[in-house]
This record gives structure tokens, C-alpha cells and sequence, in this order.
């Protein structure tokens, strides 16, 4: 299997490797994955409290190549927007943009799954509402 | 070939080392330049069909093969009567436990392998269960070896054969073959293995091992691909086999079709190489193997060792490299080809089920790096290869979330993962 010239980039000069303070109330950490699947993401956001808009981002990867350069991928893409702008990238554009094969879908899908989850998290310590589109749960009350 | 290198920190290849580096012979190895030459003149102008009995293009082609047989008889310490020849082991091991099953099944139906087979052996033996067979899969000890009183307890009056291998090619793991066999001679029960990784790299003796059917292949002996043989005893006591593949009779009735003559006389050839060369070659891979191992273990923490170190294949080596995926690690260092147990490098996404069943959890099966070190790999070669490895394991520490969790003190077995929807 011969990896896609911008994986290999991805995989060789990884973008914005590294962590953030998990305890500011600023940064939203999204863990996701476990080592027995051989997968683990951990993506991090920095919002600005006023303009909700992700200024820094960065992750770590314990996986493959696709992995590393999916996650690698999505700090590089959420930097820049807002929060609910962020949870608009679908793991059908990560694939697109890496040409990853069929077997290794799985690795966006999870990279997907770590924005929304960094997002969640930063949103659960601001006390901001998860957006109905997300999961199946019934909303929560709009706090002001 | 390799247009994507990626640099390492300490890029000194000397002149010594040309790349790629292949250290994966355990997968298939490179043919030995005077088995090819041996085997010219097949394809050429000696190209006779070796059952042609009448006449010289026949004949030569007979005799030839007759002499592979004598060779790879010799190797093993058999007969040159008890070799047949196939297309490689997977249908040498067919062959074996199928065509035992079927001649004896009046006697039993049972049959006993264990958990880490090759696949070749295993889904032969699934698919006797299926014909309603009862089949036994012993399980293995974390060296990978099976425990022998597990055995003697999974024999019973209706136990016609076991198969176990000789050497695993994940692994390396030695089975205690000799007390396996003289176990089952004392119970009456045939005894095939697999000697596919063992022949030519290790003392292996039909009549010493008490071996009853043995599976051989050219090209993990420095052969071509394509043929192999099956060793069928003949005296104490004579096996018999039901063919598996019909159609004129060919070796004794037990596997018809027309020999592959140019790879049979590979085959023997490279088996004269090794009964000359085993006893020097197999010290030189342990000298290698041990200078990469020590050379990888003395710069990296975390890194375990997969099977027995005592009784394994001079030349494998199998290290899990704790928080650090495998197939992103074979990326790291792509200018050597070497294998992994991880899931990613798979086709169907499962890790390894050998490392699975020595207990070493999945995580280090993922982590995993199968290293098969070979006749033609040089001390320059396992230099520059424990560097990259050493390099890259490093680069990927600092990229792993789990490495991080680790050096805070986080006890990893006690984390509650998120559950995925998407696995």
C-alpha cells in the first residue's frame, strides 16, 4: 500500500504537535480511541472566550501513518474558526484531502470524532449547549 | 524502488549498506544466486516433462528431480522415497492433516494443534471441523511454547494426529518437537509439522524427532517460490495419506499433476547449501540478531521482547516498542522492509493473533516489529537499522498521547477509553 504524498508529509513534518494546559478553562481536550483498537487521538483547541474562534489546536497519535496525518490534518483545519464552524468538518473531506484508501477510513472518522470531542469538552466547561445535530441526546437547557 | 525516505536524525549510511535493507525472511527470502543457476537449464534446454517416460527429454528431467529429492532427503534425514513434492507448504500441510483425516478417520476423529499455527494449519483444521472432525487448539505458554502435560491430557483413544510447528514465523518459538513426537509414537498417533522456518536453520531429524509427516518449502530456504514438499514417512510407522488432488497418480499416488521441475531442483539445491553451511550460518544470524537486539534495547526503554529467547529462531527478533504503533513505525524507517503484528497492517484489521495469544495484550501486539534476519544481511546492515529504528521510535514517543500519559505517571490498564461509535 503506498501512502499519498500528503500523508507522508503529514507524517513527516506533523503540524502542531504537542499540549496544551488540559486545566485552562480556555483549552478543550478530546481523547479518543483506545490502545487496544491501536488508535489513540488526543486533540487539543485554545477558543478565545469573547469571539469563540479556535486559535491554537494541537494533538498527539498513536497510530498509523493515516492517523497521525488525520489528526495532524484537523489541528491544521480548526485553527481559524469558530467553534461551531469546526464541528462542520466531516471526516469525508479529511479522506478527500489525504486520498486515503478504503481500509483506513477509519483512521478520519476517529479524527472527526477528536474535534468534536475537544469541542465538547470546551463547551461542557464554558457551559455552552452541544448542538442538536451532534449525538441523540435530548437538548439541554440554553444557559445564558 | 524506495522514492520516499524519510530521513533520520543520524543519517550516516556507509557505502556498505545499499537500500532498500530486506530483513524479512521470514516472509519469503531472496533466492541463493547458485540456486538459480542450478535451476537454468530447466527452463532451457532441459525442459522435458520429468514423467515422460520414454524417452531423454523425460529422462533428464527425472533425474534431476530424483536428485532434489536425495538432497532434501538428506537435509531432513529421511528417504528420498518419502519426499513428495508440492506447489509449497500451504499444500503440503493440506495434504498432510486432510489426507490423514480422511485415511484414518475409522480409527478417530481427533485431531490436536495449537493456538499459533500458521494459517495454512489452522484453517485446514477449521474446515475439518466443519466435516465434523473434533479438533483441539492447545494453548501457548507467554515463550510460545505449548506445555507438553497439556498435550498428554488432550489425548484421548479417538486422537489420530497432531500438527505442530516446528518454528513460528511470527515469533521464532521453538517447539519441543522431539518429546512431542516420541509422545505421540508412544500413544499411536501421527505426528505432522510444519517445518517451514525450521529446515535449514536449525537440527532437524525425522527419525530422531519422531516426525511422522513434515511440510517443507523452497522459499524460505533461500528458494524459489511455488514448490515445497511434504516428508511421508514410510517405516514405523508407514503413514498413508488420501490425495488430495486427483489426475494421473504422480509421487506414489499422494499428489498428481505434472512436477515443477526448475523449482524442485531449486528446492534441492538449496537444501545441499544448507545441510553444508546450517551449523555456521545459524551462528552468524544469532551473532546479527543478537547485535540488533542489544543495540535497539541498550538506547529505548519500554521495549519487550515477544517469545522465548532461549529457544528461538537464530534469526528473528520481535520487539513491541511500548506507545509507539507499529505500522507508523515501518513508515518511519521505509527504506527497510520488515513486518509488524499491528492491526494497521493488516488486511483485515486484526493484530496479530500470535502475539494475542502469548497474552501480550493488543496494544503491544500493535506495537509490534518483526525483524527476520537472513543469509545475505551484513553487520553494516543491522547497524544502520538499529539506528533508524532507535531514531524514529523516539520521533514517534514524542507524537504518542500515550507516551505522554505514561511519563505523568498515568497507569494505562486503569484508563477508561472513550468509546468510538465508528469501531
Amino acid at each position: 500500500m503506498a501512502y499519498s504524498d500528503k500523508v507522508l508529509d503529514h507524517y513527516t513534518n506533523p503540524r502542531n504537535v504537542g499540549s496544551m494546559d488540559k486545566n485552562s478553562s480556555e483549552v478543550g481536550t478530546g481523547l479518543v480511541g483506545a490502545p487496544e483498537c491501536g488508535d489513540v487521538m488526543k486533540l487539543q483547541i485554545k477558543v478565545n472566550p469573547t469571539t469563540n474562534i479556535i486559535e491554537d489546536a494541537k494533538f498527539k497519535t498513536f497510530g498509523c501513518g493515516s492517523a497521525i496525518a488525520s489528526s495532524s490534518l484537523a489541528t491544521e483545519w480548526v485553527k481559524g474558526k469558530t467553534v461551531d464552524e469546526a464541528l462542520g468538518i466531516k471526516n469525508t473531506d479529511i479522506v478527500k484531502e489525504l486520498s486515503l484508501p478504503p481500509v483506513k477510513i477509519h483512521c478520519s472518522v476517529l479524527a472527526e470524532d477528536a474535534i468534536r470531542a475537544a469541542i465538547g469538552d470546551w463547551k461542557k466547561k464554558n457551559g455552552v449547549t452541544q448542538p442538536q445535530s451532534q449525538t441523540q441526546a435530548a437538548p439541554v437547557e440554553q444557559r445564558a | 524502488m524506495s522514492t520516499n525516505v524519510i530521513p533520520g536524525n543520524g543519517n550516516n549510511v556507509s557505502k556498505d549498506v545499499k537500500l532498500p535493507i530486506y530483513m524479512d525472511n521470514h516472509a519469503t527470502t531472496r533466492p541463493d544466486p547458485r540456486v538459480i543457476e542450478e535451476m537454468m537449464p530447466y527452463f532451457g534446454e532441459k525442459f522435458g516433462n520429468a514423467a515422460s517416460r520414454n524417452h531423454e527429454f523425460g529422462w533428464v528431467a527425472e533425474q534431476a528431480v530424483e536428485q532434489a529429492r536425495e538432497r532434501i532427503a538428506k537435509l531432513i534425514g529421511a528417504t528420498s522415497k518419502e519426499i513428495i513434492f508440492t506447489s509449497g507448504a500451504t499444500e503440503s500441510d493440506n495434504l498432510a492433516i486432510k489426507g490423514v483425516a480422511e485415511m484414518y478417520k475409522e480409527k478417530g476423529n481427533h485431531i490436536i494443534t495449537q493456538a499459533i499455527e500458521h494459517k495454512a494449519v489452522l484453517d485446514t483444521c477449521k474446515r475439518l471441523e466443519k466435516y465434523g472432525f473434533r479438533v483441539t487448539y492447545l494453548p501457548v505458554q507467554k515463550d510460545g511454547r505449548i506445555d507438553l502435560d497439556d498435550l498428554k491430557r488432550s489425548m484421548d483413544d479417538k486422537t489420530i494426529l497432531v500438527t505442530i510447528m516446528a518454528a513460528n514465523n511470527e515469533i521464532g518459538a521453538l517447539q519441543p518437537i522431539r518429546e512431542i513426537g516420541a509422545l505421540c509414537h508412544e500413544r499411536g498417533v501421527l505426528f505432522h509439522t510444519d517445518a517451514v522456518q525450521a529446515i535449514g536453520k536449525v537440527p532437524f531429524n525425522v527419525i530422531q524427532d519422531n516426525v511422522d509427516l513434515a511440510s517443507i518449502t523452497a522459499h524460505k530456504l533461500y528458494g524459489p517460490k511455488g514448490v515445497g514438499a511434504l516428508y511421508v514417512r514410510r517405516k514405523n510407522p508407514r503413514v498413508q495419506l488420501v490425495a488430495q488432488i486427483d489426475g494421473g497418480g504422480h509421487e506414489r499416488g499422494m499428489r498428481s499433476g505434472t512436477l515443477n521441475v526448475p523449482g524442485i531442483v531449486g528446492l534441492g539445491k538449496a537444501c545441499e547449501i544448507a545441510t553444508n553451511g546450517m551449523a555456521e550460518e545459524a551462528k552468524k544470524l544469532a551473532a546479527l540478531r543478537d547485535r540488533l537486539k542489544d543495540a535497539i534495547m541498550g538506547q529505548l526503554d519500554e521495549c519487550y521482547i515477544n517469545g522465548s529467547i532461549e529457544h528461538r529462531l537464530p534469526g528473528n527478533l520481535n520487539i513491541s516498542f511500548a506507545y509507539v504503533e507499529g505500522e507508523s513505525l515501518l513508515m518511519g524507517i521505509n527504506d527497510i522492509a520488515v513486518s509488524s503484528g499491528s492491526a494497521c497492517t493488516s488486511a483485515t484489521l486484526e493484530p496479530s493473533y500470535v502475539l494475542k495469544a502469548l497474552g501480550a495484550g493488543d496494544d503491544l501486539a500493535h506495537s509490534s516489529i518483526r525483524f527476520g534476519l537472513g543469509r545475505f544481511n551484513t553487520e553494516a546492515e543491522v547497524d544502520y537499522v538499529a539506528e533508524r529504528v532507535v531514531d524514529t521510535v523516539k520521533r514517534l514517543r514524542e507524537l504518542s498521547p500515550l507516551y505522554e500519559m505514561a511519563k505523568e505517571g498515568i497507569d494505562l490498564a486503569k484508563v477508561q477509553w472513550a468509546a468510538e461509535p465508528s469501531h
